[in-house]
């Protein structure tokens, strides 16, 4: 029997945390990133992410460990003992998202066994970009908002969930959410993060949320139960338009489909008709046919439209017809709102007084709840 | 204290929390401890004449239904047995140790133990379900008697004792529902139950179970059941309405009436699931409110106890009109002796075996016959009094809340939510049970739905005196304390307990859980010798 060092890799977004502003306006960083530091702020990841690596002392010598150079991995590695095989060049001093993706492309190249990397949603992004679900990876919280699903709940948490992974105590992976923040919605004052993709991360219940949410396993039977109860009810010489999200993903795969993960698709229930459409071509593919919706409300927040799905717009909307929208979600994701309404927000407000009432959710085979919709 | 004892023995001085410490066996699993060949009896042979009168006792059993070969039951001696429950019992935080009001909606009350040699007796556990009807009058008797009293309380017209659980009695209720519409010709038609997400659980589970679509409507924003969802909810489909009250969160439904009769007028029944009654004894009744079908959990309203899964009646009841589709038997007196009733041809039949567990309604009928009528009113005002002196001193101490109905007074239960420490502290409801195990008491965090976050439910029942609610409040105080102190001691809680951490993530994983050691085996990759 083969028993094959872990490799672990690590990249540190240097410039995360440094003040609120910098993670949010991205390509211009370099400005602000020095005009940040002249107002007194203070790098933040370097330090989270040595808080990680000192809980993988305990498993020190039963991994090796990669890192990018400098400020991006090799110095917190090296203040916390860690003599990382180096890999990669950067500019100290002047990183860009750009560094983050050729290292985690790199990672990926060389096979690590796990992906750490310490930053905040926009570093999940650019992780996100450049390996996908191919590679396990796993979020230090260092970033200053932090609404991607990839983070363990602190970094010393980060650090033992990555410990526990390598020492096989961990095993089970799992898809969590990579989110981006609806900009235009953020110039308006709203906080609204949408769904950007999906990164597979180690899974241990009180490392990445709170105690006694389900674990993975039981998400999951609670995903394909939602996903089989629409599917199956799903008409033949019908057009679905579905919604980002995972749940619609489900639903598709359910059929056979592939689906878009962040956009709208329009399906039957035999093929992909158009994968992440546009307003315009939704309305020149379902004029004049039967057509149905198929939403599920953003987690955490429960929007069901206007945040991240405003292809379906108040035209398409109008034209589907309020009766013919099916709206999808597991109990977990329900529950977590904690009793708040669903909501929308489509920019109409008559659409939004149409939508407003009581919605059917879809919840199981055969179980719909019944929850209010603010407009 | 005692003054004249004080001058004689002086102060006693005991520390203000309990510093408990639980017993710890490692002991193994039954399975491991089993060596071939051990025996607990070893049955003597039979002699030859009893043999040669009997004959081969296996010619009559046919061949497809012999084993082929002995089950694999564990080998172990008398004593090794004894000495194993023995340990686990230690290893446990029973009823009869702790004051047990972190159970929320368990109604963990305490149970009389002459109830218990009461049912031990040979008149009562000798009995045999399958004797005539002439040689179990009295037991028949008792039940018929404990009928007249359900429907007292309730106000309905019937009731049932079959169901051997809750669960059983809510899933027969379901039944009836889809007979009732059957009956009328529309059971194809009304198809969709309506429940609560803080209603029972088994209220959806068994409308599902039953064959029902179920539609569960969430709280409004000050968490009472939605009438707006209701509304939404009701239609020619809708079967009926399966719902508890108060809820379990401890909080009443004023518009119950208006629900009830929302759901009669879109042409579905109501059925009450009373298993949390014991806080409107003698106080509110089921038929008031206009419900068609309501059940009781004698193991837990009616002290016989609540027995952790084992032998349970949930009385089922209905109203005149719906009398008929209740589970059979029913207990008839013709005024000269009691028999049992199968003969009713629009029931539902039998949702067990034989016609109940005799010995829970025995100790439920002697629990009644000592509290009297008044007695029953005043357990549900203790009961009351008890959960809302509990509900101060909880929100005295810092971190805690009571979510929705603010300010107002609760039922016989609160489902209380920790968020506010969990914020400041990063300690979870969880880790806060956990270390109130090392003052020898204990909650459990709540079970679904997970709507109130970081939660934790208390239902004291009458049986705690208020001294024992003050030290179960002074155990919680303190680990809220710590928890903004010295939170690490609570993070690695418990420290005095047998078992000190598990992994949650494996709870709810159809790959990985196990209720049998066969199934353990199994589903862990070993290989069955």
């Amino acid at each position: 029997m083969e028993s094959a060092r872990k490799k672990l890799g690590l990249i540190v977004n240097p410039i995360a945390g440094l003040g609120g502003r910098v993670g949010l306006k991205g390509s211009d960083g370099a400005e602000i990133q020095r005009r940040a530091i002249e107002l007194g702020a203070v790098p933040e990841a370097p330090r989270r992410a040595r808080e990680a690596i000192e809980r993988l002392r305990s498993a020190a010598g039963r991994f090796d460990l990669v890192t990018c150079p400098a400020e991006m991995g090799e110095a917190s590695a090296a203040a916390c003992g860690f003599a990382p095989a180096v890999v990669g060049s950067i500019r100290p001093g002047s990183t860009t998202a750009e560094d983050t993706r050729r290292a985690a492309a790199g990672m990926l190249r060389m096979g690590v066994d796990l992906l750490l990397f310490a930053g905040g949603d926009g570093t999940a992004r650019d992780i996100c970009d450049a390996i996908g679900v191919a590679l396990p990876a796993l979020g230090i919280p260092a970033g200053v908002k932090i609404h991607s699903a990839v983070f363990a709940t602190s970094p010393a948490a980060a650090g033992e969930l990555a410990a526990a992974y390598l020492l096989g105590r961990a095993a089970r992976l799992r898809e969590a959410e990579v989110m981006d923040l609806d900009e235009e919605a953020l110039r308006a004052g709203v906080l609204a993060p949408r769904l950007y993709g999906c990164l597979r991360i180690p899974y241990e219940s009180s490392l990445v949320q709170g105690l006694k949410v389900p674990s993975a396993a039981g998400e999951a039977a609670s995903l394909s139960a939602v996903a089989a109860a629409v599917a199956e009810r799903m008409e033949e010489d019908c057009l679905y338009v579905l919604g980002p999200g995972t749940t619609t993903r489900a639903v598709a795969e359910r059929l056979g489909l592939r689906k878009t993960l962040a956009g709208v698709d329009v399906v039957t229930r035999r093929e992909v008709l158009a994968a992440d459409a546009g307003e315009a071509e939704i309305l020149r593919l379902i004029r004049g046919k039967r057509v149905k919706i198929v939403v599920t409300p953003i987690g955490g927040q429960g929007c069901i439209f206007g945040r991240g799905n405003q292809q379906i717009s108040p035209a398409v909307i109008a034209a589907v017809g309020r009766e013919n929208i099916i709206v999808a979600a597991t109990p977990e994701k329900l529950q977590a709102l904690g009793g708040r309404p669903l909501w929308v927000d489509t920019g109409d407000p008559e659409t939004n007084r149409l939508l407003a009432g009581h919605v059917r959710v879809v919840t199981g085979h055969r179980e719909e709840a019944v929850v209010r919709v603010s407009g | 204290m005692n003054p004249e004892l004080t001058a004689i023995r002086g102060p006693i001085v005991k520390p203000a929390l309990r510093r408990f410490h639980q017993a710890r066996w490692d002991e193994p699993i039954i399975f491991e401890l089993s060596r071939p060949g051990r025996r607990g009896i070893l049955v003597p042979e039979a002699e030859p004449r009893m043999k040669a009168a009997v004959g081969d006792p296996m010619a009559g059993i046919p061949d497809n239904m012999r084993r082929r070969e002995p089950p694999r039951l564990p080998e172990l001696s008398q004593p090794q047995v004894v000495r194993h429950y023995l340990r686990l019992s230690q290893e446990n935080l029973g009823a009869d140790l702790n004051i047990d009001v972190g159970q929320g909606t368990c109604t963990m009350k305490y149970s009389p133990k002459i109830h218990e040699q009461l049912a031990r007796l040979p008149e009562v556990a000798d009995l045999h379900p399958l004797q005539d009807e002439a040689t179990v009058q009295g037991i028949l008797e008792i039940m018929y008697r404990f009928e007249q009293i359900l429907k007292e309380i309730s106000g309905m017209e019937r009731f049932s004792l079959q169901p051997r659980a809750g669960s059983a009695a809510i899933y027969a209720a379901a039944s009836m529902i889809r007979a009732y519409h059957e009956s009328r010709g529309e059971a194809g038609r009304r198809d969709e139950i309506v429940t609560t997400i803080f209603s029972h659980p088994s209220d959806a589970a068994c409308a599902a179970t039953a064959g029902f679509k179920v539609l569960t409507l969430y709280p409004d924003d000050d968490g009472y059941p939605d009438i707006g969802a209701l509304k939404a909810a009701l239609s020619g489909r809708t079967a009926g309405l399966m719902i508890t009250n108060p809820e379990d969160t401890g909080i009443f439904n004023p518009r119950i009436r208006e629900f009830v009769d929302l759901v009669h007028d879109a042409g579905g029944l109501c059925f009450y699931d009373q298993a949390n009654a014991n806080g409107i004894l003698g106080i509110t009744r089921a038929r008031e409110a206009g419900f068609d079908l309501c059940h009781f959990n004698l193991h837990k309203t009616f002290s016989t106890p609540h027995g952790c899964g084992g032998p349970a009646v949930g009385a089922l009841g209905a109203t005149a009109d719906l009398a008929g589709f209740l589970p059979v038997p029913l207990i008839e007196w013709d005024g000269r002796r009691y028999r049992l009733d199968y003969d009713r041809p629009e029931s539902i039949g039998k949702v067990n075996a034989f016609y109940g567990v005799p010995p829970v309604v025995l100790k439920a009928y002697a629990w009644v016959m000592s509290l009297g009528a008044e007695g029953l009113r005043e357990v549900a005002e203790i009961a009351v009094l008890n959960n809302n002196y509990l509900l101060r001193k909880m929100l005295a101490i810092r971190g805690v809340s009571a979510p929705y109905a603010r300010g107002r007074h609760r039922i016989e239960q609160v489902r209380y939510s920790w968020k506010q420490l969990a914020d400041e502290t990063g300690v979870h409801s969880e880790q806060i049970g956990l270390r109130a195990a090392d003052f020898g008491v204990h909650y459990w965090t709540s079970h679904h739905p997970y709507i109130v976050p970081e939660p934790c439910t208390l239902e004291p029942t009458e049986s705690y005196a208020r001294e024992e609610l003050d030290e179960y409040a002074a155990i919680l105080a303190h680990v809220a304390e710590e928890a903004y102190n010295n939170p690490e001691i609570v993070r690695s809680a418990p420290h005095n307990s047998t078992v000190h951490t598990i992994d949650h993530s494996v709870f709810d994983d159809p790959e990985k859980w196990a209720v049998t050691w066969r199934a353990y085996l199994r589903k862990h990759g070993v290989k069955q010798g």
